[in-house]
């Protein structure tokens, strides 16, 4: 909970800082594509923590992002039925995921290097069956594109994707705080030899957290390629994994695992894109992005990283007054 | 020439102190040139603290040290080998994937400028392996070596440090009778050299092999000696035990009820060949004495499903079982507190409340009603009176016996029919160790059928209605609550017994 209000007050100052220096931050248009790519920020970062929980790492996410926009606007322009083409992309990501599983668990390989080739392979597939040439969707399917289009409530406009990273975020939270199984998931992070040891089936819990995150990833990857229209297989969801993976650290997740709440991830994704809605806006070459987001970044894990260290000092310091307790 | 000279080492008075425990309590030792003395001692006795102090891992409160008589201040590893003197771990301590030349000069290669020179290393290796009859190239990759050939290297390192003094805390663990023929060699060759060896080991009958003298351990002080004469199973064991029962053991001898837990045949995969069969009752506490790595923990292991055995059968309450994994066991009624709580146990970082629940909520539905788990929780706490401020404190800042009690609360709950408990008092002190038998008591007496594994033989005699005692993977024999002393489980536990 700590995190979560540190990660608040980073997110106000960068908003506080960027409105002064220009207020056009503020306007209808450029609060609205930050919430909406905030939002779909969220999504895929919500996954990327799952899979963190459990003390993993999913390297692929940009790649399924990438993989799933492509193949989306591939079958639609080939036809498929819309139902059925979100359905095949979302059981493709489903499947990913499941693979992932298998091969970290039962194959006992590392969660680094099985989604790194992941990396690889998914993107040279979207490039592949697309022989590189860019995909989109034109001004067809409106009732598609709805979903990536504000809509009117109580006055307000509020993008359509917010409203769903929203319901995931809630189920999410609700999963992991509620339920048996998220409970066993914060259990197989911190301690998985004790998790075993309890009972707890530990690689059908891992498994659940790469398919929750390839999953999330493919509906993300679906949502992006509608909003930009136009993907280019190449590139389309490069480097999302590391936004996620940020997002979800900055939120606090920490990779040794069994740590981390969802409300803190969503913020994190907001830090992560306002920044990049900074750089653009306050007109600083955008040639600094990586800097200033890895500085950001570096920035805020040093400092939970020394608050970390100043508490341990205290308690020990606390504890080296009482008697040493026994029994 | 008559050797007026003072022996390469004389230790007075060696004292050490840990936390609620006196490891050694004035301990003295003598080790004369070309001198093999066998160190012996139950487990906790003092031995590996002795000899940490002796190669510079750890620093004595008090007591003197003396090299070729001079006082000595052993500090540092480094100052252990300075004046001679080299520990080989029961773990070996080598690089694996370095090759053999590479880890007898690490740290201190030859070098020609800023270059390994790499045919100086060569052919001093050659040497020194040829001194241990060790018959590999300089060139092999450690990982390929037989354990035992691995520990050959390792002493030829430590005679590269010109070591006088060389400190085998069980060195023939894990070696084949072959190789431990040939260690035996080694160390004699060694002693015709003027090397001195301090041998560390459980193994009575080795150490009447090797030893040219025999000195005794026992509540980290020295409880005597053998000269080469005297040195036999029996004299061993007497200097070895004899204890006074000093703490109160509430178990109270029941009639025991229908089979619990019935193993015929069961192997486990460390020991495959020896076949393992016993009968637990209801309401019975059964204690499982032996010494470290005589196969007590892997034997729970095979039976909480942590390790698929492999072969034999169980039954619990007469039905057949087969346990995959852990969760098959608890499904069976069977529950494990493990040996090691933190590693195995315990979620360090997660509350008291979510501690004791983790297996509960399992059969609790989807959702983990906050109530009925703090109501479980609480029960718990109250029953097994865990001292602990609230049920959200992190178990990380519970005192050792209270964190054993949350493990053990764990199954409160479950119901378990078969219990079975590593060590289960390792790490606690006196008063929490009590709280822990009486508990295993109250399990008794409503029909839990109970094993527990102990290398403490004060509790294995106190708490035991019937011990089984185990040696080198096998169940060496079952002594009877009338027949339980410390010198009946020892001799079968060193394997002394006919």
């Amino acid at each position: 909970m700590k995190k979560t209000w540190g990660v608040l007050g980073i997110l106000l100052f960068v908003i506080a800082l960027t409105a002064i220096l220009n207020p056009r931050f503020l306007g209808d248009k450029n609060l609205l594509t930050t919430l909406r790519w905030s939002s779909l920020y969220a999504i895929i970062s919500i996954g990327a923590a799952f899979v963190i929980i459990t003390g993993g790492v999913d390297l692929s996410i940009g790649s399924v992002v990438g993989l799933s926009g492509t193949l989306l606007a591939l079958l639609l322009e080939k036809g498929t039925p819309v139902g059925l083409a979100i359905a095949i992309v979302l059981v493709l990501s489903a499947a990913i995921g499941f693979a992932h599983g298998l091969l970290v668990t039962k194959m006992r390989l590392q969660p680094f290097i099985v989604t790194l080739c992941g990396l690889l392979i998914y993107r040279g597939v979207a490039r592949v069956i697309t022989d590189d040439q860019s995909q989109g969707f034109g001004n067809s399917y409106p009732r598609l594109h709805a979903l990536v289009e504000p809509v009117g409530i109580l006055g307000a406009a509020i993008p359509v994707p917010f409203l769903i990273m929203a319901a995931i975020a809630i189920a999410a939270s609700i999963f992991l705080n509620r339920t048996v199984w998220g409970r066993y998931l914060f259990a197989l992070g911190r301690n998985e030899q004790a998790a075993r040891y309890s009972g707890i089936n530990t690689h059908a819990i891992s498994i659940m957290a790469y398919v929750v995150c390839a999953l999330l990833s493919g509906w993300g990857g679906i949502l992006m390629a509608l909003d930009v229209n136009s993907i280019q297989p190449a590139q389309f969801g490069n480097f999302y994994e590391l936004y996620a993976i940020a997002a979800a650290v900055l939120g606090g997740c920490s990779l040794r695992g069994g740590e981390g709440s969802i409300l803190g991830v969503v913020i994190g994704s907001a830090v992560m894109r306002v920044l990049y809605n900074a750089i653009n806006i306050l007109g600083i070459p955008n040639t600094w992005e990586f800097v200033i987001i890895g500085l950001v970044l570096l920035g805020g894990v040093v400092t939970d990283e020394l608050v970390r260290r100043w508490a341990a000092r205290r308690r020990a310091a606390r504890e080296a007054e009482e008697p040493l307790l026994k029994g | 020439m008559p050797d007026t000279s003072p022996p390469f080492l004389e230790a007075r008075g060696l004292a050490k102190r840990f936390p609620g425990v006196r490891a050694l309590d004035g301990v003295d030792l003598d080790v004369g040139r070309g001198e093999v003395v066998a160190v012996i001692g139950e487990n906790g006795a003092g031995k590996s603290t002795l000899m940490k102090i002796l190669a510079g891992v750890q620093t004595p409160d008090a007591g003197e040290i003396r090299v070729e008589g001079h006082p000595v201040t052993i500090d540092s590893v480094r100052a252990a080998e300075a004046l001679g003197i080299a520990l080989i771990h029961q773990e070996l301590n080598l690089c694996d994937n370095l090759d053999v030349g590479a880890n007898l000069f690490l740290g201190r290669e030859p070098r020609r400028g800023a270059f390994v020179d790499g045919a100086r290393i060569e052919k001093d290796a050659a040497a020194l392996l040829e001194r241990v009859g060790l018959d590999v190239l300089p060139g092999t990759i450690v990982s390929e070596l037989s354990i035992g050939r691995q520990q050959m290297v390792e002493i030829a390192k430590a005679l590269s440090t010109d070591a006088r003094l060389l400190i085998m805390d069980e060195p023939t663990s894990s070696l084949s009778q072959r190789e431990t023929k040939h260690l035996f060699r080694v160390i004699r060759d060694l002693k015709a050299r003027g090397v001195s060896v301090v041998y560390i080991s459980h193994r009575l009958g080795e150490v009447k092999e090797v030893a040219d003298r025999v000195v005794v351990l026992r509540d980290g002080r020295n409880s005597g000696g053998l000269a080469k004469g005297e040195i036999g199973h029996g004299a061993m064991v007497k200097l070895m035990v004899g204890r006074e029962l000093t703490q109160l053991f509430p178990h109270e001898a029941r009639s025991p009820g229908s089979a619990a837990l019935e193993v015929v045949g069961l192997r486990t995969p460390v020991h495959p060949r020896h076949e393992i069969s016993f009968t637990l009752c209801a309401g019975e506490i059964v204690g499982v004495a032996g010494l470290v790595g005589s196969g007590r923990s892997e034997l729970l292991a095979a039976l909480f499903g942590v390790e698929r055995a492999a072969g034999g059968s169980m039954r619990v309450e007469g039905r057949s079982v087969v346990f995959r994994r852990p969760l098959d066991a608890i499904r069976a009624g069977v529950a494990l507190v493990p040996e090691d709580r933190k590693a195995q146990g315990l979620f360090l970082e997660m509350a008291v409340r979510e501690n004791l629940s983790i297996a509960w909520i399992r059969d609790r539905g989807t959702f983990v009603d906050p109530a009925a788990e703090g109501a479980m929780a609480g029960a718990a706490i109250a029953q097994l009176r865990i001292k602990t401020p609230h049920d959200l404190q992190l178990a990380l800042f519970l005192s050792g016996g209270n964190q054993q009690k949350l493990v053990l609360g764990k199954w409160l709950a479950m119901n378990p029919r078969v219990l079975l408990l590593d060590e289960p008092t390792r790490g606690v002190d006196v008063g929490a160790k009590q709280e822990i038998y009486r508990l295993m008591d109250e399990f008794a007496a409503r029909g839990v059928a109970i094993l527990f594994v102990s290398s403490d033989l004060e509790e294995i005699l106190g708490m035991s209605d019937r011990a089984l005692v185990m040696h080198q993977g096998r169940i060496a024999g079952e002594v009877p609550r009338a027949g339980l002393s410390e010198e009946s489980v020892m001799l079968l536990a060193t394997g002394s017994a006919a």
